[in-house]
C-alpha cells in the first residue's frame, strides 16, 4: 500500500533509538584512566617536577581519578600542514612550485656563490606556501628531486586571519622538522614516527647521503 | 479526571496581589503592569530556555535515531552545548551583504521570532497559569502564526541572493497552502468544544480530542510540521538544493535568532497540539496539571522529532499536492463528519456528554482508518508520465567521425 514505507521507516529509526550504546556506529571518545607515572610521561616531565607543578592533578592521579583522552594514533603517513622543509637539501629549483596544481608556492632565489663544487647553489629569498588554499595533495613532495620538502605531521594551526596561513621562508625554517612519511619510503623504512616527537635532521630524511667531496670531484669537473 | 494544580506557579492573580500589597492606593494599573511584565518575562525566558534544551534534545535524540551519539563533549551528556552554540554564533562577524535591503534584512529575524513567542501568551499552563485569557485564543493563534510567512519572505527578499529568494518563494507558497488544512483541523476542535478560548477547549476535553477526532489530529500534526518547516517539509531550507534557503546570507546574532525561532517552533507547536488535542493540563490527580502539560509537550516534541529523523524531504510538487489533494480533503471530511455528529449528538443546551464523545470517537476512528487507506491508494495510483528520452544529436558526434 502507498505510504507503508513511511511506517517501516519509523520502525527502523525507533529500533535504533532503543539500541544499546555498544551497537552505535560512533562511540564516546574513550577516556583512559591514567596513573601518576603515565601522566608525568604524557606531559613530558618527570614525576617530581610534575607533582610540584600540578599537585591537584597529581593527587587525582594517585587516587585513580585522572583521565586523559585516548586519541586514535595518528598514522605516520598523515599529511600535515607545517611542511618540514630542509634548506640544506633545497636547491631552489622550484619543481614544487611548478607541480603545485593550485599554484600556491612562490619561490624567489639568487645565486649564492657558495658550494661551487656541485655547480652553483641558489639561496632562497622567498618560499611562500599559502596553506589557506592548499589541499594537501602532496604533489610538491612527489616532485622534489632532492627530498628537501616533506609534508608535516601537525594539524592544529588555527589562526584568526587567512593571511596568517601563508607560510613564508622564516616560518618554514622554524617549523618543527617532523616529516610525514608520506611518499618517503626511506623514512618509513627507518621506523621513524613523527608522532613520537623526535625531529629528523636533513641527513636522515633523504634517499641517499649527500655525496662526499671526493665523489663529487669524481662526478663533476673541478672548476 | 480531576486534576490538582500547583497554586502560585505562573499565577497572575497571586503576582498581582504581591505587587498590589506594597504599592500605594490608586496605583492599581502599575501593579497590573508589573505583574504582567514579570509574568511575561518569566514565560518568555522559560520558553527560550526550553528551546535551548530542545536544541540539545534534538541533536542527542536524532543521534540515537541514527545509531550515533550526539554532542557529548561539553558538560555532562553535552548538556552545555546550547551555550557553546550561542557563544559561537554571537562572536561571529555580523555580515550584511552590500546589495541587501538593510532595514528589512535586520528586522526579518525579529519578525519571525515574535509571533512564535506571542502564541504562548494565550495558552493555559494550569488552572490559573496563563498570560492572557483571550476569548478568541484560537483565532489569535491562527492569525499570529501566519506572520511567519512574511518574515521568511522578508529574509529571502532582503538578502538579494538567488537561493534565499528561491527558498523564500517556495517556502511561502508552502506555508500559505498548509495554513488551510491547519485552520480546518482547528475548526473541528472548535465545533466539539463550542468555544474559541483555549481555556474552554481544555475544559471541554473530558475525552481528549485526539480520541474524538483522530483525523483532525493527524491533519493538524502534518500541517503544523509543515508550518514550522521541518524535515519532511523543509522546502524553505533544503540544504541539499538551496544552500540553506532564506537565511543563506545571515550570520552572527541574526542567524542565531533565526535558529532560535526555528527551534522554538516545535516547542510552541507541541504546546498548541497539547492544548487542542491532548487535553492540555488535565490528567490524573496526584500529579499537578502543570506537570501533565510539560510531559505531554515533551511527548509531542519527541513524536515530531521521530518524524524528522526518519522521513526524507518531499519534492516541491509533492508537497503542494499533499497539501491540496491529501490534507485538504481529509480536513474537509473531518469537518463535515464532526459537524454532522455534533448536530446529531448534542443535547438541548448545545453541550456534548462524555458518552456522546466516546460514540464520536468510535465512529471517527473507523472513518479515519478507512479514509487514510483510501486516500493513500488514490494518491498512490498517480504516476508521473514522462516522455521517451530523445537522444541528443550531439551524442555520437565523435563516434561517426571515426
Amino acid at each position: 500500500m502507498y505510504g507503508t514505507g513511511l511506517i517501516k521507516g519509523l520502525a527502523v529509526t525507533m529500533k535504533n533509538m532503543v539500541l544499546p550504546g555498544r551497537f552505535f556506529t560512533h562511540h564516546q571518545y574513550p577516556n583512559r584512566k591514567i596513573g601518576l607515572l603515565g601522566l608525568a610521561k604524557a606531559s613530558g616531565t618527570n614525576v617530581i617536577s610534575y607533582v610540584i607543578r600540578q599537585p591537584a592533578m597529581a593527587a587525582k592521579a594517585l587516587v585513580g581519578m585522572a583521565e586523559v583522552e585516548d586519541r586514535f594514533p595518528q598514522h605516520p603517513r598523515f599529511r600535515g600542514e607545517e611542511f618540514a622543509w630542509y634548506e640544506e637539501r633545497c636547491t631552489g629549483c622550484a619543481s614544487c612550485a611548478k607541480y603545485c596544481p593550485l599554484g600556491i608556492i612562490r619561490i624567489v632565489t639568487h645565486p649564492s656563490g657558495q658550494d661551487t663544487l656541485e655547480g652553483d647553489k641558489y639561496s632562497i629569498d622567498v618560499f611562500d606556501i599559502d596553506i589557506g588554499r592548499c589541499m594537501f595533495c602532496g604533489l610538491c613532495v612527489e616532485a622534489c628531486p632532492y627530498d628537501a620538502i616533506h609534508m608535516g605531521s601537525g594539524f592544529e594551526q588555527g589562526t584568526y586571519r587567512r593571511s596568517e596561513l601563508v607560510l613564508d621562508v622564516d616560518k618554514l625554517r622554524k617549523a618543527p622538522k617532523r616529516p610525514s612519511t608520506w611518499f618517503r619510503p626511506q623514512i618509513e623504512a627507518r621506523h621513524y614516527r613523527p608522532q613520537d616527537g623526535e625531529q629528523a635532521t636533513w641527513r636522515e630524511v633523504a634517499r641517499h647521503e649527500k655525496p662526499a667531496v671526493e665523489q663529487q670531484e669524481k662526478r663533476w669537473a673541478k672548476r | 479526571m480531576e486534576t490538582v494544580h500547583l497554586a502560585g506557579f505562573l499565577d497572575f492573580k497571586s503576582i498581582y496581589d504581591f505587587f498590589d500589597g506594597f504599592l500605594p492606593e490608586g496605583l492599581d494599573w502599575l501593579a497590573f503592569a508589573l505583574a504582567g511584565g514579570s509574568l511575561a518575562f518569566l514565560v518568555i525566558n522559560t520558553v527560550v530556555m526550553a528551546t535551548a534544551l530542545n536544541t540539545w534534545f534534538e541533536r542527542r535524540a536524532i543521534g540515537r535515531f541514527q545509531a550515533r551519539l550526539g554532542p557529548n563533549r561539553w558538560g555532562p551528556f553535552g548538556l552545555l552545548q546550547p551555550i557553546a552554540d550561542i557563544l559561537k554564533l554571537i562572536t561571529k562577524e555580523d555580515i550584511i551583504p552590500e546589495d541587501a535591503d538593510r532595514p528589512v534584512f535586520t528586522v526579518a529575524p525579529i519578525v519571525l521570532l515574535v509571533p512564535v513567542l506571542l502564541v504562548v501568551a494565550v495558552v493555559p499552563f494550569g488552572e490559573d497559569s496563563f498570560l492572557g485569557r483571550l476569548n478568541v485564543g484560537l483565532l489569535f493563534i491562527v492569525g499570529v502564526t501566519s506572520l511567519g510567512a512574511i518574515a521568511i519572505f522578508m529574509g529571502g527578499w532582503a538578502s538579494r541572493n538567488k537561493y534565499a529568494m528561491l527558498g523564500a518563494m517556495r517556502g511561502v507558497a508552502m506555508l500559505v497552502s498548509y495554513e488551510v488544512p491547519m485552520a480546518l483541523a482547528m475548526t473541528g476542535v472548535v465545533l466539539v468544544s463550542g468555544s474559541l478560548a483555549l481555556f474552554d477547549i481544555v475544559q471541554a476535553q473530558n475525552v481528549p480530542f485526539l480520541l474524538v477526532q483522530p483525523l483532525g489530529f493527524l491533519v493538524f500534526l502534518a500541517a503544523a510540521s509543515a508550518e514550522m518547516s521541518r524535515t519532511p517539509f523543509d522546502q524553505i531550507e533544503a540544504e541539499s538544493e538551496l544552500g540553506s534557503g532564506y537565511h543563506t546570507e545571515y550570520s552572527s546574532i541574526k542567524f542565531a535568532i533565526f535558529q532560535l525561532a526555528e527551534f522554538m517552533a516545535p516547542v510552541v507547536t507541541a504546546i498548541i497540539v497539547t492544548t487542542l488535542f491532548l487535553s492540555g493540563t488535565r490528567g490524573f490527580s496526584p500529579v499537578p496539571g502543570q506537570f501533565w502539560f510539560v510531559g505531554k509537550v515533551v511527548a509531542v516534541v519527541f513524536l515530531m522529532l521521530w518524524f524528522r529523523a526518519t522521513w526524507p524531504r518531499l519534492r516541491v510538487d509533492q508537497i503542494m499536492g499533499f497539501a491540496w489533494k491529501g490534507l485538504f480533503a481529509l480536513a474537509i471530511l473531518n469537518l463535515f463528519l464532526v459537524a454532522v455528529e455534533v448536530q446529531w449528538l448534542q443535547d438541548s443546551d448545545g453541550d456534548l456528554s462524555t458518552d456522546a464523545m466516546w460514540l464520536m470517537a468510535g465512529i471517527n476512528w473507523a472513518v479515519t482508518v478507512v479514509s487514510v487507506v483510501v486516500l493513500a491508494n488514490v494518491l498512490g495510483q498517480r504516476r508521473i508520465q514522462r516522455r521517451e528520452p530523445v537522444p541528443s544529436p550531439l551524442a555520437n558526434m565523435d563516434a561517426e567521425a571515426d
